[in-house]
């Protein structure tokens, strides 16, 4: 016989999940309207997408000020973890969802938001990225994950090209994979401990000292798969560079920051105290991948003939850069992964959304891919405007001071030096000097090199809306103005970090 | 209004250039030209309301950035800064004044004018990272002008620049970010201000390390053999304002942060490297030199005579004594005014010809008889020729090296003889003898806007050179302080004996002063 059970509803904190419901009945709410009068037109689902995300974003506000006063919330039969980290990442992944979602709103005509699901997914996706970040259970990890994972896979695929086929196939693939690779290794885990709460696994392994460390570093190794699929880290990468250049340049940027936020904070809750409690063979092969991440992933970009392909790698490199910080493992460096990551999505989306602004539907002879680096040659004669802005992101992205992230490599560098890894910390610096190359490519074809012929610059703006400029513009201001607000967010965020106990 | 000065100085060319983009093409060059008059002449109005008897900083500026992390915009001026923002002020000022016709003069000019306030940035602040900042992006707008208005190579000259720079500088990040960290540990605060650094004594081990991590900067930027390829491919393509503006004030960055940061910063680590850096700088002296002398190409002459003299600034500033440190901030002066000079002469007949190989010209002095005469007098302060401005700086540097080794004090002198071969060569060449090309018999003699930066830069390099006091006073001043300053902070034995006690001097000094009141 199972004895009933008795919960007050008022333990079980139900306003935990708040956040995360919003967005599921926003995207409820689109697919019942579609069903009661199909045919209208995106921008009500736009609208209504932001509109959700808003209030989404105000529920946060709002659990931040709750954990500021009272520390971390656990809540639904503890399940969820509503800490700094929760927090923060949610904040980044609303963000960003709200830059990005007016990116729809375009001049031409694309086949992917036409379509309510669209949005409907988008939303789905969104509070599964949440529901990953805002708890330490490893199943729950695993729902959020693929709620998230399998509406990406179908966004891109709604693109309709035969490369976006391609795109999601190849991302579905390699994250079924993925999700192979994870489940097996919360099994070694449950099986080792008869846990699947991440603190738990880390009271029960510290408990008996690590006497089966043969076992957890077999499920180290699949959760380390796992992540690095998901995070795009080499040797894991493959997926990136095809799946970016077939999905729409947004849905590129969008890609380059979300997911990954995600992931590394589900990275950090389970790399950090493994590395913590002397799981050297951990640390080195993290060292490794952030090594080697890093410089390889630039070493492709810059043979790269396509801005979009280049930028992609630039992700990769930029994500290898971050793992950097679950390495070292300190406050200042995991504050120094938030920072980064708020910084980046700003001049990344930035980026990518000017590639959207000139995303043409029939390429012209002369290019062979969309972004090719020939379209932007001699942009400065015939869009100065739209070049400077251009030139701005990728000074930027190059850790040029004082745009945003240089901020951000500044701290994340700092962080290795005062955690005493000042090998890593050369290597980072000297990363970003390859980097440099690449960046400055684009910039070399836009300011000193002629324009093709019959090029009149309208090509860079075709797709350009109120909307369109209005994000680039924000995403310009905050990239060249961080250094105003870089105060109060780093202290915003090395508090709630410090306050999480990482 | 004058507490602000420096930042006004520092920003009002940006914000210039900002709205610069409103105006009409053909009346950008009287608004880039007025906006440089009047940053001139707020850098005159600095120099005006400096205390030269004072030896610490002045116009201090302090506004709170990133506290959080210790970064904070602070600004300062010393007779160490002073002279070299004045210096940036004044070639901003005659190189837009004396530009010649180019295209896309609008873009040119915003871009002077935003290089202006980084040029300035750099050697106002007090802060590391601020300093950081303005360091950095001076890279971005010389990039556009070598890359957009050079010659045939620019897009290699101007990647290879930024690239070169770029990567010295990253890792001088690594070693800012150290010391920021070291200053953290043994105060418990975040500080990333230079003035507070100077009160940290760091152990000799520490100091070698962090001198070596901001010597990549800094060489790389002077450039030092062998870091110094980058500059004959930039000076090469580069456009005649690009390279003048590269050769006095850019080049320049490089010493002045030796002075400002790896002396005071890391005093043992300056001694322990003193002979391997003299060592370098008298290869880069005679190398250099040598190379001038088999060029073809005028420019290059004059380039690699630039990094030939700027080996002189680097010998001087490791002398570690007022003298030698003195001489190599007037010569960093001299060698703005000269090169820059010689880099506008240069211009002056590429301008002409659509040339710089020597072997097109010859005889011009009887063609261009003021044009020869100018290059003569330029020519003669770039070889160090008593009573011009280069040999003040020459000699106190010499001077200062003397005291700590005599031996390479020698090979350096013998190495300024070969300097004034190749010039002398290369003055044959173009001037003396029969015109033998076409061509150059009917070249029109230097105009007037090519005058109006020329005679200032004549009248300076004889001015200086005859009564150079007025200059030397508060750079002596300040340079006093800070081998005081090192030689307190020094720990080893060598770098007390090799830097010199000034305590008892300068009181000395200043009763003296007295007495004659």
């Amino acid at each position: 016989m199972l004895a009933p059970v008795n919960v007050s509803l008022e333990s079980l904190n139900l306003m935990t999940l708040a956040p995360m419901l919003i967005p599921i009945v926003g995207a409820l709410l689109i697919l019942v309207i579609d069903i009661i009068k199909g045919g209208l037109d995106k921008t009500m689902y736009v609208v209504l997408s932001m509109l959700f995300l808003l209030m989404d974003f105000g529920a946060l506000v709002d659990s931040a000020a709750a954990f500021s006063a009272d520390g971390t919330v656990m809540g639904v039969f503890d399940v969820m973890l509503i800490d700094g980290l929760a927090i923060l990442s949610q904040f980044i992944i609303v963000g960003a969802s709200l830059l990005f979602i007016p990116l729809a709103l375009t001049h031409k005509r694309f086949h992917e938001y036409s379509y309510p699901e669209f949005f409907a997914l988008f939303l789905f996706m969104i509070s599964g990225f949440q529901f990953m970040v805002a708890t330490d259970n490893l199943i729950l990890i695993f729902v959020g994950l693929e709620t998230a994972s399998l509406a990406l896979y179908t966004l891109i695929a709604m693109h309709n090209r035969d490369k976006a086929f391609e795109a999601a196939v190849k991302y579905f693939t390699m994250g079924a994979l993925a999700a192979g690779f994870y489940s097996f290794g919360a099994m070694v885990f449950y099986a080792l401990t008869g846990s699947i709460e991440i603190n738990q696994i880390a009271t029960v392994l510290a408990a008996n000292n690590y006497a089966d460390i043969g076992y957890v570093l077999v499920g180290v190794v699949f959760m380390l798969a796992s992540f690095g699929f998901k995070l795009s880290i080499v040797p894991f990468h493959t997926w990136a560079p095809d799946v970016y250049e077939g999905s729409s340049a947004a849905m590129a940027g969008y890609m380059s920051i979300v997911p990954k936020i995600a992931a590394f904070v589900v990275a950090m809750r389970l790399f950090e105290f493994l590395i913590h409690s002397g799981v050297i063979w951990l640390e080195v092969v993290l060292y490794i991948f952030v090594v080697i991440t890093m410089t390889a992933a630039n070493i492709w970009a810059l043979v790269q003939t396509d801005v979009k392909r280049m930028l992609a790698y630039s992700s990769i490199s930029h994500a290898g850069f971050v793992m950097a910080a679950i390495l070292i493992g300190t406050t200042q460096s995991n504050s120094a992964l938030f920072l980064y990551w708020i910084l980046f999505s700003f001049t990344n989306l930035g980026s990518f959304s000017m590639l959207w602004m000139s995303r043409q539907k029939h390429l012209p002879a002369h290019q062979d891919s969309d972004h090719s680096y020939d379209k932007f040659a001699g942009m400065i004669k015939t869009a100065p405007v739209a070049a400077s802005i251009m030139g701005l992101f990728m000074l930027s992205l190059a850790g040029l001071p004082p745009f945003a992230l240089f901020w951000g490599k500044l701290y994340m560098i700092s962080s290795a030096v005062t955690g005493g890894y000042t090998v890593l910390a050369l290597i980072m610096a000297l990363n970003s000097a390859i980097a440099g190359y690449y960046y400055l490519k684009l910039i070399v074809y836009m300011f000193m090199k002629e324009p093709v012929i019959g090029n009149d610059g309208h090509v860079y703006v075709a797709n350009a809306t109120l909307a369109l400029k209005s994000i680039i513009g924000f995403a310009a201001v905050g990239t060249i103005f961080a250094f105003v607000a870089l105060n109060p967010i780093l202290e915003f965020v090395t508090a709630f970090v410090y306050n999480s106990g990482y | 209004m004058i507490d602000h000065i420096l930042s006004i100085l520092i920003f009002f060319p940006a914000v210039a250039a900002v709205f610069g983009f409103m105006i009409q093409k053909d009346s950008i060059r009287a608004y880039g030209t007025a906006v440089a008059v009047i940053e001139f002449a707020l850098s005159l109005w600095l120099w005006f309301a400096f205390d030269s008897n004072a030896a610490g900083m002045q116009f201090m500026e302090h506004i709170a950035l990133v506290p959080a992390f210790g970064i904070n915009y602070i600004l300062g001026v010393d007779g160490i800064s002073l002279f070299i923002i004045i210096l940036a002020a004044f070639f901003t000022m005659i190189g837009i004044a004396s530009l010649t016709d180019t295209k896309n003069v609008k873009n040119m000019i915003i871009t002077l004018l935003f290089l202006q306030m980084t040029m300035v940035g750099v050697f106002a602040a007090l802060d590391a990272i601020v300093f950081y900042i303005f360091w950095e992006l001076s890279l971005v707008p010389m990039l556009y002008i070598i890359g957009a208005w050079g010659g045939p190579l620019r897009i290699y000259a101007s990647v290879k620049f930024f690239l070169y720079t770029f990567a010295g500088s990253l890792v001088m990040l690594v070693g800012i970010l150290f010391m920021a960290y070291f200053y953290f540990q043994a105060t418990g605060v975040w500080s990333f201000a230079i003035l507070d650094w100077y009160r940290l004594i760091l152990p000799e081990t520490f100091q070698l390390w962090l001198f070596v991590a901001f010597f990549f900067g800094f060489a790389i930027k002077v450039p030092m053999f062998p870091f110094h390829t980058w500059l004959p491919y930039a000076h090469g393509q580069a456009p005649t304002i690009g390279s003048v503006i590269l050769a006095a004030i850019l080049l320049k960055m490089g010493t002045y942060a030796f002075i400002r940061f790896s002396l005071p910063l890391f005093p043992d680590a300056s001694v322990f490297f003193m002979f391997p850096i003299a060592i370098i700088a008298i290869i880069m002296i005679i190398y250099t030199a040598m190379v001038a002398y088999a060029q073809e190409d005028v420019k290059q002459v004059v380039a690699y005579s630039s990094v030939s003299h700027m080996g002189v600034i680097i010998l001087g500033t490791f002398a570690l004594n007022v003298e030698g440190i003195t001489g190599s901030i007037f010569l960093m002066i001299a060698h703005g005014v000269v090169s820059g000079a010689l880099f506008l002469l240069v211009g002056v007949i590429y301008d002409r010809r659509h040339t710089k190989m020597m072997n097109q010209f010859g005889g011009l002095a009887s063609v261009m008889p003021r044009y020869a005469t100018i290059f003569g007098i330029m020519l003669m302060a770039s070889v160090g020729m008593p009573l011009t401005i280069n040999f003040v700086g020459e000699f106190l540097s010499l001077l200062g090296f003397y005291q700590q080794s005599h031996i390479l004090t020698l090979l350096a002198g013998i190495a300024i003889i070969v300097g004034a071969i190749y010039m002398l060569a290369a003055y044959k060449k173009m001037f003396f003898g029969e015109v033998t090309i076409e061509e150059n018999r009917n070249l029109p003699d230097v105009n007037k806007r090519e005058l109006i930066a020329l005679i200032p830069l004549t009248i300076i390099t004889i001015w200086l050179g005859v009564y150079p006091k007025p200059v030397l006073e508060p750079i002596n001043n300040s340079v006093e302080s800070i081998v005081q300053l090192m030689h307190d902070k020094s720990q080893t034995e060598e770098a007390k004996s090799r830097i010199p006690n000034l305590a008892g001097k300068i009181v000395i000094s200043k009763a003296s002063q007295e007495e004659a009141h």
